[in-house]
């Protein structure tokens, strides 16, 4: 195998950037299409992060820690779910409590991981395509989270498009009382989206853990939540858009530091902006477009859905 | 009946807190028969459906369908019996295509199979539909369409259609008609909501009446006369209104010179030079089937769009620049034609709902502030001048019955006595008793030397109170006749797209 080029290592780098952003996006994006509005993207994410890495510490099994990571956020989704749709309590303000409390919880049960050692994830080269030059490296010799997170785009955007269950997704987060008029149950369909979005924030708190750093650290998402919750209305609840989105987001962040580190003159407070500024310039351009908004935004999104008639 | 009875309720009671929405109701349909429900607002029809429908469980009361008891738990097990209901207010899917809501409603998948069948039923019955249009671009009419098309692939049994022909031209009725005709000679029986009573004598077989959650009669609708059916809804005649002749026109308050508005998005009308005068004294009326331009035209009157040039002129200023606020303190007021977030905020109260459009024309501030005590006064005179049937001016918007709401906003701005009222859809959803009432306020409002504009798409409504009339077709406006010169056909031809009628008796 021949040594990969330095081109191929920043490339590899954007693709750790990305991954978890494309797993906490592309579950907000399942809850928010079923009209509900979690902002506790971040602290589901702490929770995912720091349950797997103790699972991983204790147990040794990188599987069953994975495993536990989505049950991390899926508990945090659960309590969500249980504050906002059972007992319809306001979203924002929920979603907003969410993430305090899972900094917080994540920061408790973490007090004793820190600094101990994890190796990461292993590397997965998939037979013969691995061994191909460039793109080998590139696309081929990745932990099982990567590939993941590539199987979910497409996966996601079928469910979406061609599935019953996507179809009833769509229609709840459009219209909950045409919904229920039709018989279809809107707080269930809406408990399993939320708990989808817990799935993956966990999921992607668990990479940032198990595989990114490796290694527990304090509220170590660093704001990767809320820019996964922008992307999510800036691709314009398209599961394409966002993966595109977390990419350019994850590249111009490895740019800028690549940047940074071969001096170009520039105040780097500017380029630490970059990945920002040029994400949401790109992303307003897309939502622009007023057919695309109507036909994808959630109509519903935020609105605490009555029962009643 | 009883032996070939489709279905069968009994002693159906529903009580909601503070109100018997049904007090042992029975009602009864046989196989093919097209059967009226009739009734004033909050008489208890549409808790009667729901019940039917399976969307709301009775507290007490039995259900016979074909013979069986059943219990009808929820809608898909009236749809799995063969009930099939079209909805007034459409429960579609703004952000889906039309085959998505479809299979949304029939728990089938939307595949190409799916949409050979829509094509199927449209060109049958008569229902011109495009399967993969986005629901967000089609007018009311085709929203409806999607309703029925949904429906009848179902191969109901039973059909009930709540309020289906509020949204339509003469023409669509008739060819509706037609559809619903040819389905029950299939022998699927029609349950029909509606408060137009020559529709009910024309179409429908027999009748049930409702009165306060009870049932008052059972009529042959034939064998009655408009009159007589409307006497059993209300328990007393009305006076329906009658045209006051030939009033003396004053100045033209509101004058639309060249209105043109070329709209940016693809669900807006654009207006093409639209010119209209309305003088003191007159009410004009605007039909027009729903989507050409209704909505623009009353927002670019009432200032929610603002138009360029001199293009509308009000009391002899021009005003196209003018704010709505400026505009209201200068005399115009407008009711737009959705009652719910539109006129109304749904969650504040009804005083909280005057002071919103009352402030610029009535004191109902002190030193600046709100006055909660005259906004109260404000909104009680509305609720008793137009007898709006809520629980005080504490009461919230969304909690008013769409009638009785419907007359507070429209009692509203009648109470500011405005120059000009512009009002959209004024009695849509209201019963017989209140759109009398309505129209009656607009002629007095009309009387005493205002301007008023009646935009609707119910054409009996405008021949029965305007004075001149014209129509609105894919964002122009045709020429506008005295309402005694042309009939509903004709004006049928305008609604179409003729801009003037080439012989006018």
């Amino acid at each position: 195998m021949s040594d990969p080029s330095t081109s191929v290592l920043i490339a590899l780098t954007v693709i750790t950037a990305a991954t978890p952003l494309v797993f906490a996006a592309i579950g907000e994006l399942i809850t928010e299409r079923s009209g509900v509005l979690n902002l506790g993207v971040e602290g589901m994410m702490l929770v995912g992060a720091v349950s797997s890495f103790l699972c991983v510490h204790v147990y040794g099994s990188a599987p069953l820690a994975l495993l536990v990571g989505m049950a991390g956020g899926m508990v945090m989704a659960l309590l969500f779910g249980f504050l906002t749709l059972s007992l319809q309590a306001s979203q924002v303000a929920t979603g907003l409590a969410l993430t305090i409390f899972g900094t917080g919880l994540s920061a408790l049960v973490g007090q004793s991981l820190i600094g101990v050692a994890y190796g990461g994830l292993p590397k997965l080269h998939i037979p013969v395509l691995s061994e191909l030059p460039t793109v080998g490296p590139l696309l081929f010799q990745h932990d099982v989270l990567v590939y993941a997170s590539w199987l979910l785009i497409p996966a996601v955007s079928i469910f979406l498009k061609r599935s019953r269950a996507g179809l009833v997704l769509r229609a709840v987060g459009d219209s909950h009382d045409s919904a229920h008029a039709l018989g279809y149950r809107v707080i269930r369909v809406r408990y399993f989206a939320t708990l989808f979005g817990g799935a993956c924030s966990g999921l992607a708190g668990a990479y940032l853990s198990m595989a990114y750093a490796p290694m527990w650290v304090e509220n170590m998402t660093a704001g990767r939540g809320w820019i996964a919750l922008a992307l999510v209305v800036f691709a314009v609840w398209q599961p394409g858009w966002v993966l595109f989105g977390a990419y350019l987001f994850g590249g111009i962040t490895i740019l800028q530091l690549h940047g940074q580190g071969i001096g170009i003159n520039v105040p780097s407070q500017l380029m630490s902006m970059l990945p920002y500024v040029t994400t949401i310039i790109v992303l307003v351009l897309i939502s622009l477009n007023q057919g695309r908004v109507r036909r994808n935004a959630p109509a519903a999104i935020g609105q605490a859905f009555h029962p009643t008639t | 009946m009883a032996g070939s009875s489709l279905v069968t309720m009994q002693n159906i009671t529903k009580a909601y807190p503070g109100v018997l929405a049904n007090d042992a109701v029975h009602f009864d349909i046989g196989h093919g028969e097209i059967h009226a429900l009739l009734g004033e607002n909050g008489a208890g029809k549409s808790t009667l459906v729901k019940v039917l429908y399976g969307l709301l469980q009775p507290d007490s009361g039995s259900v016979t369908w074909q013979g069986q008891a059943v219990k009808l738990s929820s809608p898909s097990v009236a749809r799995s019996l063969g009930i099939a209901m079209v909805f007034q207010h459409f429960s579609l899917f703004e952000s889906l295509t039309v085959v998505e809501n479809i299979a949304m409603g029939m728990a089938v998948p939307a595949t190409d199979n799916l949409r050979k069948r829509i094509i199927e039923v449209s060109n049958r019955y008569g229902l011109p539909l495009e399967p993969n249009r986005d629901v967000f671009t089609l007018s009311v009419g085709e929203r409806q369409r999607i309703e029925i098309i949904r429906c009848l692939l179902q191969n109901p049994k039973l059909l009930i259609m709540d309020e289906p022909t509020s949204v339509l031209t003469p023409q669509e009725v008739q060819d509706l008609f037609v559809t619903l005709k040819r389905l029950a000679s299939e022998g699927v029986s029609i349950l029909y909501i509606s408060h137009k009573l020559d529709e009910i004598r024309e179409l429908c077989d027999a009748a049930t009446i409702l009165r306060g959650g009870k049932n008052v009669a059972t009529a042959n609708p034939k064998e009655e006369s408009a009159q007589s059916l409307a006497a059993l809804m209300i328990g007393e005649d009305i006076q329906p209104a009658i045209r006051t002749n030939q009033v003396k026109l004053g100045e033209p308050l509101l004058a639309l010179n060249q209105l043109t508005i070329t709209s940016k998005s693809v669900q807006n009308m654009s207006l093409r030079d639209i010119n209209l005068k309305v003088h003191a004294g007159e009410i004009v009326g605007i039909a027009g089937v729903a989507g050409n331009g209704q909505d623009e035209l009353l927002s670019a009157i009432a200032g929610e769009t603002r138009s360029s040039g001199e293009m509308i002129w009000l009391k002899g200023e021009f005003v196209s620049y003018w704010s709505v606020g400026s505009r209201r303190q200068a005399g115009l007021c407008a009711v737009p034609e959705e009652r719910l977030g539109h006129a109304a905020v749904p969650s504040m109260s009804l005083s909280e709902n005057a002071f919103l459009t009352g402030f610029h024309r009535q004191k109902l501030r002190t030193a600046g502030l709100v006055s909660a005590g005259r906004c109260k006064k404000a909104a009680n005179a509305v609720i008793d001048e137009f007898d709006v049937q809520c629980h005080g001016p504490h009461s919230a918007a969304s909690s008013l019955s769409g009638g009785n709401l419907q007359k507070f906003v429209v009692g509203r701005e009648i109470l500011q006595a405005p120059d000009v009222l512009v009002v959209s859809q004024p009695t849509w959803g209201v019963d017989a008793g209140a759109a009398a009432a309505i129209h009656k306020a607009l002629q007095g409002l009309a009387k005493n030397g205002a301007a008023v504009l009646v935009i609707s798409q119910d054409l009996d409504e405008l021949i029965a109170i305007t004075d001149r009339i014209g129509a609105l077709c894919a964002g122009r406006l045709s020429k506008l006749y005295a309402t005694t010169d042309v009939d509903a056909q004709q004006v049928g031809q305008l609604m179409g797209g003729t801009h003037s009628l080439e012989v006018v008796a």
